[in-house]
């Protein structure tokens, strides 16, 4: 069997993946062996694979899992407690109790931005990633290339950031803008 | 390939993964931190293959992990439990653009054909890029850069089965397509970002990917 250029680029994948027959495995071997183009082909797509399958290049965003974390532990259903867990229960339940106070006042009043021009947003997914930078007035997602200061950025959620006073970013969060 | 595909078809591990399963539907939701734990890398870095977006992948990646608690008792054992979470990712992550999709921008290779052969375009003697240049940010910054370039069903399958490693028929199965299809796109998809990464395109880095003039990290 002799196969040309154009059949082993189509079939370059599958050789890698170990999934072709014996006859084509042997016929693209002594091809590549010969050529310098397909060897160069090969090497390269080899490279991808291998560099891109490194777990070095899956990164998590920082405090991914203790976000993560949280937001499963409000969504818990009821489970079967031990004596500690309904214990535990209980004592979060005092702080639920709590929240929902702060969170009834703050229904019936928005809080003040503390941007004095911004505006408010609506409709923002409460739980909405975002990062605010400390000294700044605005939420933003996290790409945004209009955050301010970069240096002094902390991640929360959307509703957090509203609680906070933060306004959203008139660019990455222009869906939310409440039109004037 | 290398590290995590190995450790997650170890049976010992899988049948761990049995047991947790079970006492969770009897009632021990606690334990399914410990349950999903191994994988939310996996699922942050699925849902951002699709959305490419850090902000709209976490949240996506959250979403996708409470439905998965939530429906808990729909999974089939038949499937790993891997799978079936990268599947309820997926599924979010594409509800999610199509929610937005006025906001959402695809590159024009979506739209390339599928059918026609890809021609590398590059032939230069290929330089090694060695695996340990990986510990630099700008480099993995970089390969994403050129990931980020590629339509996003080119990036599904490449991110599942290259960077992910799951097997052929269960990265068709996430993504609801046929394994032909995988193989089409995947290889595509590699010979794509060959050429991207490739010595002798040069120029293609500045203006293609507006990377620095002529400078690579490597």
């Amino acid at each position: 069997m002799v196969v040309k250029c154009e059949e082993v680029w189509r079939e370059i994948s599958n050789y890698l993946e170990g999934d072709v027959e014996p006859d084509l495995r042997m016929a693209m071997e002594e091809h590549i062996r010969g050529c310098k183009r397909c060897t160069a082909v090969l090497d390269g797509t080899r490279n991808v694979v291998q560099l891109y399958g490194d777990e070095r290049m899956v990164e998590v965003p920082l405090g991914f899992s203790q976000r993560l974390q949280h937001r499963l532990e409000e969504n818990m259903p009821r489970s079967r407690r031990g004596f500690l867990g309904w214990m535990v229960a209980a004592a979060a339940a005092v702080l639920v109790a709590g929240s929902i106070e702060v969170g009834r006042s703050s229904i019936f009043s928005r809080p003040e931005l503390r941007s004095e021009h911004a505006k408010p947003g609506a409709g923002v997914p409460p739980d909405m990633v975002v990062v605010v930078s400390t000294d700044g007035k605005i939420f933003h997602r996290s790409g945004c290339p209009f955050i301010h200061d970069k240096a002094h950025v902390q991640t929360l959620t959307a509703r957090e950031a509203m609680r906070e006073g933060y306004a959203p970013c008139v660019r990455c969060m222009k869906q939310y803008l409440i039109a004037s | 390939m290398p590290g995590e595909g190995t450790w997650l078809t170890d049976p010992a591990v899988q049948l761990n993964e049995e047991m947790l399963i079970r006492r969770i539907r009897e009632g021990e939701h606690d334990l399914f931190y410990e349950l999903i734990r191994p994988y939310e890398r996996r699922v942050y870095s699925a849902a951002l293959a699709i959305l490419r977006n850090e902000a709209d992948a976490e949240d996506v990646a959250q979403e996708a992990v409470l439905k998965a608690l939530k429906h808990i008792r729909q999974f089939r054992a038949e499937s790993r439990f891997s799978t079936w979470l990268i599947q309820i990712t997926v599924n979010e992550a594409r509800m999610r653009i199509r929610k937005h999709h006025a906001h959402m921008t695809e590159p024009i290779v979506d739209h390339q054909d599928e059918e026609g052969n890809y021609i590398p375009r590059d032939f230069a003697d290929w330089r090694e890029i060695p695996s340990e240049t990986l510990e630099r940010k700008e480099v993995r910054q970089k390969l994403a850069e050129a990931l980020a370039t590629l339509g996003k069903k080119y990036r599904e399958v490449f991110v599942l089965r290259d960077m992910q490693h799951l097997s052929i028929e269960e990265t068709a199965k996430a993504l609801g397509i046929s394994t032909a299809s995988v193989k089409t796109r995947l290889l595509r998809a590699r010979l794509m970002l060959r050429d991207l990464l490739a010595p002798g395109l040069g120029g293609s880095w500045s203006s293609r990917l507006s990377f620095e003039k002529g400078t690579k990290p490597w």
